[in-house]
């Protein structure tokens, strides 16, 4: 019997980002040789690039789009740049956004598709922002530019407090109790396996420094087609809190997502399919 | 049957659940938990439920205690629980329930608590 391969390559590419080398892993699918409008998938904080396994398994989707998910160093296979043993790790705007710059000029992709979920949602925004003429399209999932924090961080990365299992049960809540058992407890995994103190680093973009309230304003769709998808069981990103960032954005389309939460494509694969597929079909 | 009344259920529940008592096995500890204005005070051995006192207890000390309203109860019980009333955080981020004391016994075990305190949600209302 044939070997059940599932299309997806994962692959490692080295590349600087603000002049530090890194060594980035990244899975992708799509039509061969390279072809297919390029999209970039970005995980949510504490996670990896598994996140998008269903996407990168989709004909319906790669038969279109190149897809492209890589872990954000610290995160997944994507090793931590020398020396970061020796200081706390902190996502930045700065940082994250160039992290992705680097990544699509790395793979010399030509004005990309860019789809993010939680900070990947919140990173899109900045690049709507600051970029948007770099991209063919941007997709923020989960995504707004001021959320209301919920818990306090510093229970994420101690000594007597399990990480991966605080982190996990933590965003358990966020999952829509709708979504499958199996995909549920397989988005918690990933959040288990996390590097100590990685989602914490990572949400001090999300809390402290990324605060896009009035920069939202300044994004043009015209010159970049924004789309924002949140799950109606997201009380991290609340549907209020898209509606409200839509509201300063004329041009954006924006959906809620019935029956989804904080993770809609890994806790729950099909249902997301039903609402990301009319919208890649615009952009392809 | 009140949110109380259900809530009273629990070390029947609880005993009835094999796996949420193989991983709570590390927890011991003492904490207070309200429904609605009527408070339960929970002695956990082991994972296992040792003793569920109904109502209130002079100067009875617990490491922490989780309070919310007879309507976050009831909202988060639901066999099918409608956004923003699903699970305890959203509860707090919603101004309906609120946790004090000392919470490192919680957190060191929350998935432990979170399906402890929705096993309710197994008994019909």
């Amino acid at each position: 019997m044939a070997p059940a391969l599932e299309p997806m390559v994962g692959r490692y590419v080295r590349l600087e980002i603000d002049g530090v080398p890194h060594r980035i892993y990244f899975e992708e699918a799509g039509p061969g040789d390279e072809g297919g409008i390029p999209l970039v998938c970005l995980h949510t904080a504490g996670a990896d690039n598994r996140q998008y396994r269903h996407l990168l398994a989709d004909p319906e989707i790669t038969k279109r789009f190149r897809v492209l998910a890589f872990d954000l160093p610290w995160h997944g296979k994507s090793t931590p740049p020398d020396g970061w043993e020796r200081g706390e790790y902190r996502l930045t705007t700065q940082s994250y956004t160039a992290a992705i710059r680097a990544f699509c000029r790395a793979l010399e992709l030509d004005k990309p598709v860019v789809m993010g979920c939680s900070i990947g949602g919140r990173i899109v925004l900045n690049l709507a922002i600051a970029h948007a003429a770099e991209f063919r399209a941007l997709i923020a999932l989960e995504a707004a530019d001021f959320q209301q924090p919920w818990y306090d961080t510093a229970w994420l990365h101690r000594p007597d407090v399990h990480g991966g299992e605080v982190c996990a049960a933590l965003v358990s809540g966020l999952i829509a109790p709708q979504s499958p058992p199996v995909s549920r407890h397989e988005t918690l995994w990933m959040y288990m396996q996390g590097g100590p103190g990685i989602f914490k680093g990572d949400l001090y973009f999300y809390r402290v420094d990324g605060d896009l309230r009035e920069k939202v304003r300044t994004i043009d769709p015209r010159v970049c087609p924004l789309y924002l998808l949140t799950g109606e069981y997201d009380f991290s990103c609340t549907p209020e809190d898209t509606l409200r960032t839509a509201k300063q954005i004329p041009g954006v389309e924006v959906t809620i997502m019935k029956e989804v939460g904080h993770f809609p494509m890994s806790e729950n694969p099909a249902q997301f399919r039903k609402y990301i597929l009319p919208v890649l079909a615009k952009i392809s | 049957m009140s949110a109380a009344d259900r809530f009273a259920a629990l070390p029947r529940l609880l005993a009835a659940d094999e796996d949420l008592l193989r991983r709570g096995r590390w927890l011991t500890v003492e904490c207070r938990v309200d429904i609605g204005r009527e408070p339960f005070f929970l002695s956990i051995r082991d994972g296992a439920l040792a003793v569920l006192d109904r109502g209130a207890r002079l100067m009875r000390s617990t490491a922490f205690s989780f309070r919310a309203t007879d309507e976050a109860w009831t909202n988060y019980w639901k066999p099918m629980p409608d956004p923003g009333w699903h699970d305890l955080f959203a509860l707090t981020k919603r101004g309906v329930a609120s946790m004090e004391g000392d919470l490192r016994p919680l957190l060191q075990n929350l998935q432990y608590f979170k399906d402890l305190l929705a096993l309710p949600r197994r008994e019909v209302a």
